[in-house]
């Protein structure tokens, strides 16, 4: 899923303190599963923003709205009579959420409450590790089910570098060494073999490099 | 010949090769790289000339080798896949290869967190085997990655890293059995310090044909102080300094000369080893004592022999 951190109080004060009538706007899908910007963790913003605003002597509303994907027209269109009036919608979804709220609400401001931080997995309670930087040509089927494109500080296609250690990263040893598991993980399916084959350069024009990427599925009318 | 430089000459002679290290400087003084140069010439038969090393942004290699070459030494210019795409590194390796840049060290490069740049994007675009293939590829074919053909190909000797003490140990000779195939003509080593371990790598990589298809200079470095040694085994990845080399180095009363002795003690021991080529010695910031190193291991470069 899409993983996403609360920005820091202060950001979040630059963002509010210029503004009136703030919205916050919640989102139930991914950032409510990973506890950062669903229903209960947008009231509880708004809450603090509120106190903020009463201590600072700053006037104005706060109130809360949640949509159940704000990364889909259909649900934004559903709190349309919230955001009258309104001179700030403040998305606890992740960054495609305001960017959402941008396109639909036209006149209004928009700002990120979330940082953006992953394609990710729950490692264990509260703990997400990053499994997919979305290349748009996987590639795992080589590299026993372990993408060293998003796992690998280096983005390696054919080995370890040599500053692999101890299964650990040579960026820092909190940081598994992806292409040790990877290794081990083909040597134990008793392909190591395959490893040994000299994997091309990457064609990187399916990712976010070769320009946005647009996906419309064939034989769907809009 | 594939590049007809001195390196190339030295190697293909079956004479034993003396390469040494020249870190270009944070400034753009000229002097500094000449001033190097000329304490390295005539002690080695070729010179690497590091690019950005560990991530810190410094005069580039490219600029530096010239200056080299401008001094009558041959560089071997450093190039690493962690600051340009495909595009920029083909074009530095045609401006290299007008310049009279003749060897080229094909690296990966060291993670843009360790350097004084933590907050820049790291390219890695390509990685160190499918940059050995393209430089190969823009030399043999001759032909840009892309397939478009090179008018005039740019002649280098292929270089490559490896590392004896990274882990998997078991996948270290294959890995350069990789760039083997992607088509190195020579390779360095990290620094040794751990012999055995070291003895144990060149095996594999006998068993695997490594060192018949390739020439092989196995790295070495004076250690300063007993604080380097430590540093070093500590703090750097890939880096195995066995404990009784830092005890050699912190019981003696002048360690930058116990220092110059293990380094000449780990080449008379490398150099008996099957498929050792030659030597790489890594004197960074420490060019001077590379003639005693020279002197007291009874070492002449090998083109003072063709
Ligand atoms: S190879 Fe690409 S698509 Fe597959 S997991 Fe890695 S980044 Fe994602
Ligand atoms: S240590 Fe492992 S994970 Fe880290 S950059 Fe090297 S190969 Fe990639």
């Amino acid at each position: 899923m899409i993983v996403t951190k609360p920005k820091p109080f202060r950001k979040i004060k630059q963002f509010t303190d210029p503004h009136e009538n703030i919205l916050v706007v919640g989102c139930n899908t991914c950032t409510a599963v990973c506890l950062a910007g669903g229903e209960k963790e947008a009231e509880q913003l708004a809450a603090r923003i509120r106190l903020h605003r009463r201590r600072q002597g700053l006037g104005g509303s706060v109130e809360t709205v949640t949509v159940l994907r704000q990364c889909e027209h259909e649900f934004n269109e559903e709190i349309a009579e919230m955001v009258e009036g309104r001179d700030l919608l403040l998305s606890t979804a992740c960054s495609i959420g305001p960017q959402a709220l941008a396109e639909r609400y036209t006149g209004v401001r928009v700002a990120p409450a979330m940082n953006t931080n992953m394609l990710g997995m729950v490692k264990e309670h509260h703990v997400w590790s990053e499994y997919c930087v979305a290349c748009g040509d996987c590639g795992i089927y080589k590299t026993g089910g372990i993408c060293p494109i998003a796992r690998c500080a280096k983005q390696l296609f054919n080995g370890p570098c040599g500053g692999s250690q101890g299964g650990r990263c040579e960026i820092s040893p909190d940081v598994d060494c992806v292409w040790q598991q990877i290794h081990d993980k083909m040597v134990s399916l008793g392909l190591e073999d395959d490893l040994k084959k000299i994997m091309g350069p990457k064609n990187w024009s399916w990712s976010n490099h070769g320009g946005p990427r647009t996906l419309k599925k064939e034989g769907f009318q809009p | 010949m594939r590049s007809g430089s001195t390196l190339e000459k030295v190697l293909k002679a079956g004479a034993f090769a003396v390469t040494a290290e020249l870190g270009p400087p944070k400034g753009a003084d000229a002097q500094v790289i000449i001033d190097k140069a000329n304490i390295l010439k005539g002690h080695a038969d070729a010179v690497n000339i590091t690019d950005n090393q560990t991530a810190i942004a410094r005069m580039c290699s490219m600029a530096a080798a010239r200056l080299v070459i401008d001094q009558g030494l041959e560089p071997i210019m450093q190039m690493t896949c962690r600051d340009r795409n495909r595009l920029a590194i083909q074009a530095d390796i045609l401006g290299a290869a007008a310049l009279g840049v003749k060897n080229l060290l094909c690296l990966t490069g060291d993670h843009q967190s360790f350097g004084n740049h933590p907050q820049s994007k790291g390219v890695f675009d390509l990685d160190s085997i499918t940059l050995i293939n393209m430089v190969k590829d823009m030399r043999d074919v001759p032909a840009f990655q892309c397939g478009e053909e090179i008018t005039m190909a740019p002649e280098l000797f292929i270089g490559a890293a490896a590392n004896p003490y990274a882990d998997p140990f078991p996948f270290r000779a294959i890995r350069l059995a990789k760039k083997v195939d992607a088509g190195i003509d020579f390779v360095q080593t990290q620094i040794i310090y751990n012999v055995e371990k070291f003895e144990e790598f060149m095996a594999q990589c006998r068993e695997l044909g490594v060192s018949e298809r390739c020439h092989i200079l196995a790295g070495v470095a004076p250690l300063k102080s007993a604080g380097m040694a430590r540093y070093m085994k500590k703090r750097v990845a890939g880096m195995d300094v066995p404990d009784q080399v830092v005890e050699r180095l912190s019981s003696a009363t002048d360690a930058q000369d116990e220092g110059i002795d293990v380094c000449v003690e780990v080449i008379e021991r490398v150099r008996e080893v099957e498929g050792v080529a030659g030597v790489h010695i890594m004197a960074v910031e420490w060019e001077e004592s590379i003639p005693e190193i020279m002197k007291r291991a009874g070492l002449k470069p090998g083109s003072a022999s063709l």
